[in-house]
């Protein structure tokens, strides 16, 4: 059970969010211009890293703002959290 | 009660309150203070309890949470009764009913116990390698494994009992209220911090608590009694909650812990009425501290599990803190120096020690010394290589050990005694810590596992971090803590401790016999009845890791868990294959520390509290009205409403053909509702949808159909413009929250440059609709000032009107194709406006009708159920909607799957009608539909989605998906059902008023 | 067999106090070179072993695992076995691995207590009716031995569960497959390993796959911590692991790994006699041989690596199970934890090649790889001996999430009215 820091609400039950997977996959600006590979690398292809991985989450029983997380998936911890459309950090 | 078993003590035990209980259906007492062990003890009970597989006697061992044996069945009540309970950790109530377990017909005579002499052919994972013939025999022989299986038994009444949740939050949590936990939390409050400290025994203290030796010295005073003062102190110290009974059961990432507090279980039965039997605190803590404590290692030698073999900790417990003799005639048999404790304890106590073994070559400590002085007799090297005894251990053999201590020399001694006190040295309990994914280091000189790294913020200190002796044990309880705090000076650090210090060590995890291994039976796992020779046969078949020996031999897998057996299970393994302890890793500690009632964890939630109930504000005209509910989501919909006992057959064909003939009412304040605004409320729409939205007028209603990314139809309403820049979207019931959500994600995620805010208005609003010929008549009679004509309110569009200060907007659009008016008010006025329609309606016969009529009305339209017509395959193509999808639109969620190599195969599955030969066969829904039945494997082309009897048409009707439906138009097809074939024909999804003449009225 | 199990051995061993028994398997160090490597020794990949050195006269072979044989999800699941599938290609995959269930423990010469006490499903609302009467039709038409129960026969065959229509999701009904039912978990990875070693199977343990090599699009071999291993065809059956490896080859999967828990309770004396499953209040029980009550819980929704899920997914487990048998609330839980499973989108399983020649891959099974565990393994074995999958297996192919045509196993759980 995380604690996780809303960066709207503050430090928050894991309980209280819910995981919106891997982040920094932009739904393709022309998607009539994708082959069928390319676009299902958007819809379907997931880096699933095991080591820091930079993720959505929302709070979804807060203030449901969506935001980006960054996260050891090999120990949960939470490196770093930052909003929507930001650069994720160097780690 | 044996008199001369009880030793007068009136600290912890009150002799002044005696208590009746009935073991195995004999009444016996005890007194107020002891624990159901002490208590049996007391009454000269050891045998309670047969072991798992061979059925031994076996007794009480430990006097804690490790107890392996003496695992009772508390209580007959068929409600209350509870299996596995420990009595070693259950305080003893007046009427406590207990009974063996896991015996036949009783513990004292078994018939199980002829397991004992199978015993040879029963070793590790015997059942791997047998009852494998013949083939089908295994349900057989599986009965009677399982009926031999299990301890107790599980209640079968419902449990009358309450339970709770409760948050913690603090500074400083510390787990465990012995004098190194006392410690830390008195430095921490001292540091001003928020202490939260947990105990599972009655009282705080630990061991050190009624330890009544005069060799260890706090500050010049008595151990004990210099704790019982700082004790008294802590509990004023307002910084410090403290909790008693509560037992932490899990410490999860992030220091999340969970705690249990047992409330009611020491109470008799007619105390507990009306209070919280246990409760679960969910903590989370800045810091932890772990000061559990160790635990006493059993030795490992032939026949160590006969009744009356205990942990040396255990026999001073019961006559230091319970005033309990486990036995008269007692021998002590130890590798280290705690044990002399016990002796001395013994002799205190006047009780007789006929003598100590101990396999070490000598020990030159105080307290050794003490117990030399007293002349008590002392088999320095030596073991013991047998015992006997079969109820009751009467005899030990002893045998002098080798240099090498892997071999006995010289003659046996025979020892009487009807009580053994084991060590084979202490264990910390690193339970928590590697629970919360600490990892452990193992320490060569004393053969045990301590904490090392961990992510989190914690400590341990202690035994629990390998510290034994008192001065250890307070002092860099003391260091370690203000390290961890943070803090630079305590007021304990002048404290001046004096202690008995070890010296001599020595560790034989297997210990040697007169007698080849294979001849003995050298338990580990008490519970399991796994022994040495298990762990060895394991190592002989290949089985390397620790986790395959401990999984093929059960060790550690009883309800104790390996607290006594994982050790030495581990030692043997490493002395076997030569490997270093350090190297070999332990087996992983899972959650709970103790087993956690499912009750506790499960809280309030129960009953009518297992999941929220969404009620509609006309729910309770519904209910004054007979109607039968359906579940939809949480949501509690009016299904059908039967009269004088009408089935819902003949309810709906009521109910349809009212709504068909005058009119009809139905709820539908349940579909979900989305208020949207801002300037691009229109271009989102155009992105959430399929069809277009550009050109909707305000004041006008569309249809639309909503797809997930991947081209599946995902849910489907009808969308409002209520203003320029302002649109009341609905959704399914069930599918309400899962669109709010996805629209926020594509609002903040995809598109946040869109000028759009989206608010969940479902609770907000109530909805009435009113549909049927005689629908606009019932509505003029409400809105007297409504124009209501065709020209000014046609088919999809919406109205503001005010009914007496009551503001309604009123939309005309139609899911059942008759004329139709959805009244929507603010759901307080919810149903006031229902009683309205329906008054208003009386006269036309208005008909309140449910989901279930609902659903034949619209599937004689044809139109859609987004997850009962739709699961999640289907693409509007697929659905012959192909009008929806808008060739204009560059772009909608979906609309780039739709054109991928297999979306746009013709032969897909696609929605059409099915008419049953017999006009009176209702297809079952879900149905499966074939060409050609005889054909094997059967060719399954689709199934049935939607089936009625339409009144209306006197058919039945049903919607369908089928593979190139669209091309099988009034082809003849089969429906296979278990008793027999109905011929069916594809038809098209509209049966009734193809020409949609119905919705004006 | 060098050394076959039976009754009969077991007193001859007794006689000789059991020091005679032979090593099920071997502990060889990794040769050079292998005809085929599987990474992964769980039930599935130990199956493929056998499999590939069985029916596909492949004899140097071996089976490389980070950890121990059977310790992943093999080790930590709830064992059921059913075969009562929506999908045509589903319930074809997984009948045959129950056909084969219904035999193993005679060809394994294991005993993996395969016990048919029967699976059922439960529903809870119309839509649960719906679904799992299509469900049962769609079996009884595909051979599967599955047949609906109205509530009064749920509550017969298994008469502890709350079947009051006063409760909050009330049971409607539910579906039965008395062939499905459980399996001991730790036997079928052991026997398997002792049926794969016997024909010459190198099991490697404590060897972790640190990377793969190409040349081009070719698979060239492994680097391991015990160093590199050549061959043609690796079979990369790494459950929540997969897209790890499938990261070192420079491939990305349709997969994400989320921690599924389960727990057990202290053993008691029989009380449930099958297994239930209910999804829409989310509970899952049986009983061990054992005694203890083994109960699966849901996923998390986030990637996790820990073998560690959230606190709140067991409250929720239990508040299920509680509801539909109150009589458990004094049982105590003994042991919780957690595994990685790897889930595809669609919620079914990937028995594949790859754009790389001689890289295979089985994952994806999510919350459900057990039951499948010799059908799975024979499969995966034909696919890589004939680098063609088995015509069972073909609609389990990675192109599916190109093309559009995935095999939707839980789409059919939309609610919506």
């Amino acid at each position: 059970m995380f604690l996780i820091n809303c960066p709207y609400c503050g430090e928050r039950d894991q309980s209280e969010f819910v995981s919106g997977g891997e982040a920094h996959i932009a739904r393709p600006k022309q998607p009539t211009e994708l082959n069928d590979d390319q676009w299902a690398e958007f819809l379907f292809m997931r880096k699933n890293i095991k080591g820091v991985q930079f993720e959505r989450w929302n709070h979804v029983h807060g203030c449901r703002k969506w935001f980006n997380v960054a996260r050891d998936t090999s120990n949960d911890k939470i490196e770093k959290i930052y909003k929507m459309g930001e650069q994720p950090p160097k780690l | 009660m044996s008199k001369n078993l009880r030793i007068n003590n009136k600290q912890f035990v009150d002799e002044t309150r005696k208590l009746s209980f009935i073991f195995n259906g004999k009444k016996l007492y005890g007194y107020k203070g002891d624990s159901l062990a002490s208590a049996l003890l007391s009454n000269d009970i050891h045998l309670v309890g047969r072991s798992f597989k061979y059925h031994r006697p076996r007794g009480i061992m430990t006097s804690g949470s490790e107890e392996p044996n003496a695992i009772l069945q508390i209580g007959n009540d068929d409600a209350l009764t509870e299996p596995n309970v420990r009595a070693t950790e259950i305080e003893l109530y007046n009427g406590l009913v207990c009974n063996s377990q896991n015996c036949w017909p009783s513990v004292k005579f078994d018939i199980g116990g002829i397991n004992n002499f199978l015993s040879p052919l029963l070793p590790a994972g015997f059942y791997y390698k047998t009852f494998m013939w013949p083939a089908s025999f295994w349900e057989k022989y599986e009965y009677f494994i399982r009926k031999s299986a299990g301890l107790g038994k599980s209640p079968i009444k419902q449990d009358p009992d309450m339970y709770d949740h409760r948050y913690l939050h603090c500074d400083i949590l510390i787990v465990g209220g012995g004098v190194s936990g006392l410690i830390a939390a008195k430095i921490a409050s001292d540091d001003n911090k928020k202490v939260l400290l947990l105990e599972d025994k009655e009282l705080l203290g630990g061991s050190l608590i009624y330890d009544d030796s005069d060799i260890s010295k706090i500050d010049n005073q008595k151990s004990s009694e210099w704790l019982r003062k700082f004790i008294d102190n802590i509990k004023k110290d307002k910084n410090i909650i403290i909790k008693t009974r509560t037992s932490l059961a899990a410490y999860h990432n992030y220091n999340f812990l969970l705690a249990r507090q047992n409330l009611t279980d020491h109470l008799s039965v007619n105390e507990r009425n009306n209070k919280i039997r246990q409760r679960l605190y969910k903590i989370r803590a800045k810091k932890v501290i772990i000061s559990t404590g160790a635990i006493e290692r059993p030795q490992v030698f032939h026949n160590n599990d006969r009744p009356g073999i205990m942990l040396a900790s255990a026999v001073k417990k019961y006559i230091d803190y319970y005033g309990v003799r486990c036995g008269l005639e007692n021998v002590i048999f130890t590798n280290n120096d705690s044990a002399y404790e016990t002796a001395l304890s013994l002799h205190k106590s006047g009780t007789k020690l006929n003598a100590i073994i101990d396999i070490r070559d000598n020990s030159s400590s105080e307290i050794v010394n003490q117990v030399k002085n007293l002349g008590i007799q002392i088999y320095w090297n030596h073991t013991i290589v047998d015992t006997k005894g079969y109820k009751r251990i009467n005899k030990v053999t002893v045998m002098r050990l080798n240099d090498k201590g892997n071999d006995v020399i010289g003659k046996k001694i025979e020892l009487n005694c009807d009580c053994l006190a084991i060590s084979g040295g202490w264990t910390p309990m690193v339970h928590l810590f590697t629970q919360s994914g600490g990892k452990l280091k193992f320490d060569n000189k004393d053969n045990i596992f301590v904490p090392d790294k961990t992510n989190l913020d914690q400590l341990s200190i202690g035994s629990a971090k390998g510290d034994f002796e008192l001065d250890d044990v307070l002092k860099n309880s003391i260091k370690y803590t203000k390290k961890f705090l943070n803090i630079e000076n305590s007021n304990f650090d002048k404290i001046d401790v004096k202690c008995s210090k070890e010296k001599e060590k020595k560790n034989i995890w297997l210990l040697p016999s007169d007698r080849p291994l294979s001849k003995t039976k050298p338990f580990l796992d008490y519970q399991n009845d796994s022994t040495a020779k298990d762990i060895k046969l394991a190592l002989r078949e290949g089985f390397k890791s620790i986790e395959h020996v401990k999984r093929y031999t059960t060790t550690g897998m009883g309800t104790d868990q390996g607290k006594l057996a994982n050790m030495h299970a581990l030692g043997i393994v490493a002395d076997t294959t030569n490997t270093n302890m350090g190297d070999l890793g332990t087996t992983t500690f899972r959650p709970p520390y103790t087993p956690l009632t499912f009750g506790t964890i499960v809280g309030r939630n129960v009953g009518q509290f297992f999941d929220i109930f969404r009620k509609t504000p006309m729910h309770e005209w519904h209910v004054d009205n007979n109607v039968k509910f359906e579940n939809v989501g949480q949501w509690k919909r009016a299904w059908y409403y039967p009269k004088d006992g009408e089935t819902m057959h003949d309810a709906v064909q009521r109910e349809s053909k009212a709504a068909r003939e005058s009119s009809g009412i139905l709820d539908a304040s349940t579909l979900g509702k989305i208020d949207i605004q801002g300037t691009d409320a229109n271009e989102f729409l155009n992105r959430v949808y399929t069809n277009a939205w550009s050109k909707l007028q305000i004041g006008k209603c569309r249809y639309g159909l909503m797809l997930n990314e991947d081209g599946m139809v995902y849910d489907d309403g009808v969308t409002t413009r209520l203003g320029e820049n302002h649109y009341l979207m609905t959704t399914t019931t069930g599918g309400a929250a899962n669109v709010m959500s996805k629209l926020e994600d594509y609002l903040q995620t995809e598109w946040p440059e869109l000028d759009v805010f989206l608010t969940s208005v479902t609770d907000h609003y109530a909805t009435a609709s009113v549909c049927g010929p005689n629908a606009k008549k019932i509505i003029n009679k409400i809105f007297k000032d409504l124009d209501l004509s065709d020209e000014s309110f046609p088919h999809m569009s919406f109205k503001e009107v005010k009914l007496g200060d009551i503001n309604c907007r009123v939309m005309r659009i139609s899911f059942t194709g008759e004329l139709s008016y959805e009244i929507n008010v603010e759901a307080s006025y919810g149903k006031h406006i229902w009683e309205k329609c329906i008054e208003a309606g009386k006269e036309f016969n208005i008909t309140p009708y449910g989901t279930e009529t609902m659903h034949l009305l619209r599937a004689e339209k044809g139109f859609i159920i987004v997850g009962q017509d739709t699961d999640g395959t289907m693409t509007p193509v697929d659905l012959q909607m192909d009008w929806i999808i808008s060739k204009k639109k560059y772009d909608f969620i979906g609309k780039r799957s739709l054109y991928r190599s297999d979306t746009i195969r013709e032969d897909r599955k696609q929605l059409v009608g099915l008419l049953t030969d017999d006009p009176n066969e209702i297809l079952e829904e879900g149905a499966q539909i074939v060409k050609d039945e005889n054909k094997k494997p059967i060719d399954m082309l689709g199934h049935v989605t939607s089936s009625y009897f339409s009144p209306t048409l006197k058919k039945s009707i049903a919607l369908a998906v089928l593979k190139e439906g669209k091309q099988l138009k009034g082809q003849k097809l089969l429906v296979p059902m278990i008793d027999k074939t109905i011929k069916v024909t594809v038809s098209d999804t509209i049966f009734l008023d193809k020409e949609n003449e119905r919705i004006n009225g | 067999m060098k050394n076959k199990y039976s009754i009969f051995s077991l007193i001859k061993n007794a006689f000789s106090n059991h020091e005679n028994w032979q090593r099920a398997w071997r502990d060889p160090e990794p040769k050079k070179e292998y005809d085929a490597v599987i990474v992964g020794g769980g039930g599935h990949g130990l199956a493929t072993a056998y499999y590939l050195a069985k029916k596909h006269n492949l004899k140097n072979i071996a089976v490389v695992e980070k950890g121990w044989i059977g310790g992943g999800n093999t080790g930590r699941n709830t064992t059921i076995i059913r075969s009562n599938y929506l999908w045509d290609a589903s319930a074809g995959l997984y009948d045959h691995a129950l056909k084969i269930w219904e035999g193993l423990s005679q060809e394994l010469n294991y005993n993996v207590m395969f016990s048919q006490r029967g699976v059922m499903n439960l529903a809870h609302n119309l839509q649960d009716v719906r679904d799992l009467k299509r469900r049962t039709h769609a079996n009884r038409l595909n051979g599967i031995d599955a047949v609906w129960l109205e509530t009064d026969e749920v509550k017969k065959f298994c008469p502890i569960i709350n079947t009051s229509q006063d409760i909050r999701y009330p049971v409607l009904g539910g579906t039965l497959q008395k062939r499905a039912g459980t399996a001991r978990h730790d036997a079928v990875a052991w026997g398997y390993a002792r049926g794969a070693d016997e024909m010459g199977v190198d099991i490697i343990q404590n060897c972790e796959v640190k990377g793969i090599k190409r040349i081009g699009d070719t698979v060239e071999g492994l680097e391991t911590t015990k160093g590199f291993i050549k061959t043609k065809k690796i079979g990369v059956v790494a459950a929540g692991h997969s897209s790890v490896i499938a990261n070192m080859a420079g491939l990305k999967l349709p997969l994400e790994s989320k921690p599924l828990q389960a727990l057990v309770s202290e053993p008691v004396k029989p009380i449930i006699d099958t297994v239930v499953m209910s999804n829409a209040v989310h509970a899952y029980v049986s009983q061990s041989d054992k005694g203890e009550l083994v109960i699966g819980a849901g996923t998390d929704s986030y990637v996790s690596y820990t073998q560690k899920g959230s606190f709140n997914i067991v409250e929720d487990t239990l508040k299920a199970i509680l509801e539909l048998y109150p009589i458990f609330s004094r049982m105590k839980m003994l042991r919780q934890w957690g595994g990685i499973v790897d889930i595809c989108p669609d919620a079914s399983p990937i028995i594949s090649k790859t754009s790389i020649k001689g890289l295979y891959f089985n994952c994806g099974w999510g919350t459900g790889g057990f039951k499948a565990t010799p059908g799975s393994g024979d499969l995966f074995a034909h696919t890589i001996a004939n680098d063609e999958p088995h015509k069972l297996n073909a609609a389990f192919n990675i192109n599916r999430f190109v093309s559009g045509d995935l095999v939707d196993e839980h789409g059919a759980a939309a609610v919506a009215h």
